[in-house]
């Protein structure tokens, strides 16, 4: 089965979520400031930047320069969020996220835009996929990927206010909507969004209705997946993982990101101190993308609900051939 | 050996007395007053550092002079409210010169200077780097170098975007204007213009491991800054008086740098200037020779001149 969005789904750019989300906050409350590289579009910050003019730092193209700006901001009680393309925020001002941002504990809410394979043909420079594995690595930065609108508007709303560090990975390559129920972002909490025994298909960001696909195609064979999105990575919701090891017993985890310190890693982290189970981890290992689009990228390395489903049927399988007598 | 720091009420009244002397002295015996509080600072350093066993003497006693003329006679502070949000912010980005801070803070009344003798001990809230969460008047954490001006950039804006008068003085190591990241933030205060930031300078002229000019060429330094969009004074970095009259606000539309030239060792005959004690921890012997001269004649010290690169 080649899976695609299919045509008749609506998808989103969660970017624009973003913008609007910050444009309604900055109206209530002239603390909230936003803090940019020479991004103001592709941060999706044109509106913000109309309104609020005297509120947009632009610090042009410096990213240490950026995320320092946004310590001292908030170190002064201000609400800054500081925005830039996923990559260059995160690998260029790394130091400055670890010291001035989440040791020195000031309540700076870091906007990675555009994370994973969003940036496609442009190549593995414009790639932001070793950041979930960087950031997770650092205490006390609150680590939010939201999967779809609603996540991003919430995650928004709560970060504004959480009154500490957060990293919010927003993303470009558009998905359709997944959140279910009110609220659509719970922090801390992951979301069971079907349930399932036979294995359980833990996902973020745009993995997660590649996720939700793939169960559906697992239910035509009879297995049954449960599906969670991990929209909050750092600190994980260790319930929920912990539940679905024991109930499950197979766990699938895919991100687009890479596998060494990312998502995968996390759930098997805890996993296997807590309730080992057989695993599959779905992201990238050692290697830069070739070029392409984003679509063909997922594609390339098996980040697909197909990919999911093979990966899936492993784990099934290879438990049903051993037990055999 | 977990201690929590908090106000000392006796020091804050010494430290008032103390400010309210230099405020109404006339500007030499001002300058002798920081002097003299100078020195017992460097002295409480010295003892500090040999106690820990660690530190970085040579750039304490450096900048002392300028920490202490910000916090005896300049910055708008309250060591009893360490929170007060329109505070002139102080930001430490040498922030491996730890001790001259925590001693300054602790003579201002920040916590009691009794805390100094857990500098760097296990669990110490005196951590070698400053950590604003465990020491009231810290600002942001520095020791990575290149990070102090960023964060002073910050809060500067904001200071304008709150319509507060407030200042924001930042302490700079020469050795650590090669980190890029400072360059970003010269650029960005010089574009926007921002008279309320005052970037100092302790231009002693060695880093960790040779020269600054024999290392990466810094000057011509002042020339630098200024094309950048900065009013640059350059200053004895030993002379309070100076000091004093350089930290004064001036221009509402232009950061100020204030380049002080000093010494590295300031204070210390066998210390000035030698690459050697950027963090040598002084035997008991040498501490009580080094204390023997700080009480004693307070100006005898390498000239300026012999070494200053023009």
């Amino acid at each position: 089965m080649q899976v695609a969005v299919p045509a008749d789904a609506e998808v989103f750019d969660c970017r624009q979520a973003f913008g609007e989300t910050l444009v309604e906050l900055a109206r209530r409350d002239d603390r909230i400031v936003a803090v940019c590289n020479d991004s103001v579009s592709s941060s999706n910050l044109t509106g913000f930047a109309k309104e609020f003019p005297d509120r947009l730092i632009n610090v042009g193209i410096a990213e240490q320069d950026m995320v320092g700006v946004g310590a001292g901001l908030a170190g002064s009680g201000l609400i800054p969020f500081v925005c830039g393309a996923a990559p260059f925020l995160t690998a260029r001002a790394l130091e400055q996220i670890k010291a001035d941002v989440a040791y020195s504990d000031v309540p700076v809410i870091l906007c990675g835009m555009s994370p994973g394979l969003a940036y496609g043909e442009l190549g593995p420079t414009h790639h932001s996929i070793e950041d979930l594995a960087w950031l997770r690595a650092i205490a006390n930065l609150t680590l939010v990927v939201p999967a779809d609108p609603a996540q991003t508007r919430e995650a928004v709303r709560w970060a504004a206010y959480a009154k500490r560090p957060v990293f919010l990975r927003i993303g470009r390559f558009k998905v359709p909507a997944v959140s279910r129920g009110t609220p659509a972002f719970r922090p801390g909490r992951a979301d069971v969004l079907a349930d399932g025994d036979d294995v359980t298909l833990v996902a973020t960001g745009t993995l997660v209705s590649r996720a939700l696909w793939a169960a559906d195609v697992l239910r035509t064979q009879g297995i049954s997946a449960r599906v969670v999105n991990v929209s909050t990575i750092s600190p994980l919701d260790t319930a929920t993982i912990l539940a679905a090891a024991a109930e499950t017993g197979r766990i699938v985890t895919a991100e687009e990101a890479t596998v060494p310190g990312g998502l995968g890693s996390a759930i098997a982290e805890l996993v296997v101190e807590h309730r080992p189970v057989p695993m599959r981890l779905l992201g990238i290992r050692g290697a830069f993308a070739p070029t392409g689009s984003t679509e063909f990228l997922l594609e390339h390395f098996g980040l697909t609900a197909d990919g999911i489903v093979r990966a899936a049927r492993e784990l099934v399988c290879a438990e049903a051939r051993t037990s055999r007598p | 050996m977990t201690v929590v720091l908090k106000p000392d009420t006796a020091q804050i009244a010494r430290w008032r007395d103390l400010r309210k002397r230099i405020n109404d002295a006339d500007p030499r015996d001002a300058a002798g007053l920081l002097r003299a509080e100078a020195n017992l600072a460097r002295v409480t350093v010295l003892h500090t550092i040999a106690h820990a066993g660690l530190g970085h003497v040579g750039g304490d006693l450096s900048v002392l002079d300028i920490l202490t003329c910000l916090y005896a006679a300049v910055l708008r502070i309250d060591p009893e409210r360490p929170d007060w949000p329109d505070r002139d912010r102080l930001i430490l980005s040498k922030g491996h010169c730890s001790a001259a801070l925590y001693t300054t803070l602790a003579r201002t009344g920040f916590f009691s200077t009794e805390a100094l003798a857990e500098f760097m001990g296990p669990l110490s809230p005196l951590n070698g780097h400053p950590d604003r969460t465990k020491v009231p008047g810290v600002e942001t954490n520095t020791g990575p170098l290149g990070h102090g001006l960023p964060v002073a950039v910050g809060a500067a804006i904001a200071a304008r975007l709150q319509r507060s008068r407030r200042r924001v003085f930042v302490v700079l190591g020469d050795g650590e204007l090669q980190e890029g990241s400072n360059w970003e933030a010269i650029m960005a205060a010089g574009h926007r213009s921002l008279g309320n930031l005052v970037a100092v300078v302790d231009r002693n002229r060695l880093q960790q491991g040779a020269r600054t000019e024999e290392t990466n060429r810094l000057e011509p330094l002042a020339d630098r800054w200024t094309a950048f969009g900065w009013r640059t004074i350059t200053v004895d970095g030993h002379d309070h008086a100076a000091l004093l009259q350089a930290f004064a606000p001036s221009d509402p539309d232009r950061p100020t740098c204030v380049i002080a030239e000093t010494i590295k060792g300031k204070g210390v005959s066998f210390m000035a200037d030698r690459v050697e004690w950027h963090h040598k921890v002084p035997t008991p012997e040498q501490v009580d020779a080094a204390v023997k001269e700080l009480s004693g004649d307070e100006h005898r010290s390498v000239e300026l001149g012999a070494y200053a690169c023009k």
